[in-house]
């Protein structure tokens, strides 16, 4: 299991990569990348039993990314846990034919399904939670979706099953960065209080500060130990996490930064992480 | 082969239930989804015999496919049963991204297809999922034409590990074939007759007639080959051209919209293999008349008289 003072230094780090796709591929969405990307590192590198050595294997524990337009940031942890070379992906990335496109896609080492189109990933991590009860294997499945995608009701329909079938091994997380690419969420389709949204449909609840690591650790543990109903993680973060350049910036839900901006993000990351480094140092 | 029976008693649905119940028996791995259609699916032995293998999503089209997907994903064979209107567009998108996009092992099986519910109005009817689900790559779309043929294909594609469209409709059907007396071949049609003059090119419940309007039309000098496309995605090409090129025109039957479906799919190849008149007889691109299936079917030149009186018509055209 990767230590906190090593999870420190690797979420800038991913952010960095993430930024360095969007940044060579012309395209992607660094808003959400930077917002998701703590929960991402928690979660794989403390939590998810999957290996890249054995990615078949039908103990595995299965994830979902919904939120499928935070690729990038899927990329770069699922480098960080072995199963692709950064290198390879930052340089390929949306390129002309290359595997790594703008969504999760299955031909990609570690990735369980195609998603990208908002809404469906629940209902796919619900099927993938019923078959391990009915198979008797103690897998666990995560779903990761974003705030704004709450809007679809495929989400509810997932919902519903989800506690109508008493998926304990099922867990979601939401990305509550309150923004979507026309703006605050609350403004566009209102979800709040979406904690008690999820209650009424049978949900353990659970809310965190998405951008704190020991707290979204302790969230996957207490999952881990609830019975009778999935668990989920709502997530309070900052769209664009990391960076003055984009923090709380709707634009930068799907912008691509200029060379200016790149090197300015870059030196945020890069402040932040000599921050965490010194930290461990004193440590 | 091919004579056409009295009434048989048994509809495809309660085959397709009958098999599946087999298949659950043999295989742990078959699970078997309703959206509240387990009733109208003949499912509920199913249901009570094997509640490990049985998923019930309630009234929610979406979930039922995605929730199929998920479980295909880890080695299940899903079979998702549902109304043809809602299953084949109400959860599209999760039909084209969940199972055909991602490559899972989920067969979408659609009852009560076509104007099965021909008083009911155009929520209830599918006349447009061929052409929404043959348009998915990566998605089979089948029409099976009896009991028979229905049980043979659904054992076949609980043999695959690719996701497919099954469409069938509510009530019993003639039977095509002899319970001993059933050739089939994933994705190969069946030539059910041979002749010269025209070639009728049928899906689904729309064989059976077609085999009657060719002994009709035989009686007054004029010869037809029957071809059974149960598979209307992959078409069976090479069986087109066939019956194509050794008839003088091509005539097409199904219990579809014109837009999309068996005929322009035919048309195409005929189009650019073996160039000559086609004629897709089918429903219009408007909702259809109200009535029962048998009523609306003839409303639209759709019964054996009615094809009968269509390839007349082609023929003397050219």
């Amino acid at each position: 299991m990767t230590s906190f003072e090593e999870l420190e230094r690797l979420r800038w780090e991913v952010r960095q990569r993430a930024l360095d796709m969007v940044y060579g591929g012309k395209t992607g969405h660094i808003g959400g990348d930077f917002s998701i990307a703590d929960a991402l590192l928690v979660l794989y590198l403390r939590h998810l039993n999957v290996d890249p050595a054995r990615p078949d294997d039908p103990d595995r524990d299965r994830f979902v990314m919904s939120k499928g337009h935070a690729v990038e940031a899927l990329y770069a942890v699922l480098a960080a846990k072995g199963f692709l070379d950064i290198d390879d992906v930052v340089a390929r990335y949306a390129r002309y034919g290359s595997p790594y496109i703008g969504h999760p896609s299955h031909a990609i080492a570690g990735i369980e399904v195609n998603t990208g189109s908002l809404g469906h990933g629940l209902p796919v991590a619900v099927g993938m939670a019923l078959a391990a009860k009915m198979d008797g294997r103690g897998y666990r499945t995560y779903c990761f979706m974003g705030d704004g995608e709450q809007a679809e009701g495929s989400v509810w329909e997932g919902a519903m099953s989800g506690s109508n079938f008493e998926l304990d091994n099922l867990c979601a997380l939401v990305d509550r960065n309150r923004l979507q690419i026309s703006g605050d969420t609350e403004d566009v389709m209102r979800l709040d209080d979406l904690a008690e949204r999820w209650r009424a449909f049978g949900w353990n609840v659970l809310t965190v500060d998405g951008h704190d690591l020991r707290a979204l650790d302790d969230a996957f543990d207490l999952a881990e130990r609830t019975e009778g109903r999935p668990t989920m993680i709502i997530a309070e973060t900052v769209k664009g996490f990391g960076s003055k350049v984009c923090e709380g910036k709707a634009a930068w839900h799907h912008q691509v930064p200029d060379d200016g901006q790149y090197r300015e993000i870059s030196a945020d990351l890069a402040a932040h992480r000599a921050e965490a480094e010194k930290g461990a140092n004193r440590g | 082969m091919a004579s056409i029976a009295p009434n048989a008693p048994v509809a495809p649905r309660a085959v397709i239930a009958d098999v599946l119940f087999d298949a659950a028996a043999k295989d742990k791995d078959v699970v078997v989804l309703c959206s509240d259609s387990r009733g109208s699916a003949a499912l509920e032995p199913f249901f009570e015999a094997y509640p490990n293998q049985a998923v019930e999503v309630g009234i929610a089209e979406q979930d039922l496919v995605g929730i199929a997907a998920g479980l295909a994903s880890c080695g299940k064979r899903a079979v998702a049963v549902s109304p043809a209107s809602f299953l084949a567009t109400r959860s599209y998108e999760q039909a084209r991204v969940d199972c055909a996009y991602s490559d899972t092992n989920v067969t979408l099986v659609g009852i009560s297809g076509g104007v099965s519910y021909g008083e009911l109005g155009m929520t209830h009817q599918s006349a447009q999922d061929i052409a929404a689900l043959a348009a998915v790559p990566n998605m089979r779309v089948y029409l099976p034409s009896d009991r028979h043929q229905t049980k043979k294909l659904m054992e076949a594609l609980l043999q695959d590990e690719k996701c497919a469209y099954v469409r069938v409709g509510r009530s019993p059907v003639p039977d095509v074939y002899g319970e001993d007396d059933c050739p089939f071949e994933l994705d190969k049609a069946n030539v059910l007759r041979e002749g010269e003059d025209v070639a009728l090119i049928a899906c689904g419940e729309l064989v059976a007639p077609c085999l009657d309007a060719a002994k009709a039309l035989s009686a007054d000098g004029v010869s037809c080959t029957v071809v059974d496309m149960h598979c209307v995605k992959p078409l069976d090409g090479d069986a087109v051209v066939e019956a194509a090129t050794g008839a003088k025109v091509v005539l097409t039957a199904e219990e579809h919209s014109k837009s999309g479906g068996l005929g322009a799919r035919v048309a195409q190849v005929v189009g650019e293999e073996c160039p000559r008149p086609v004629k897709a007889l089918a429903l219009p691109d408007t909702p259809v008349v109200t009535g029962t299936k048998a009523q609306i079917l003839e409303h639209y030149g759709l019964d054996a008289a009615g094809i009968a009186a269509s390839a007349k018509e082609l023929l003397a055209k050219v």
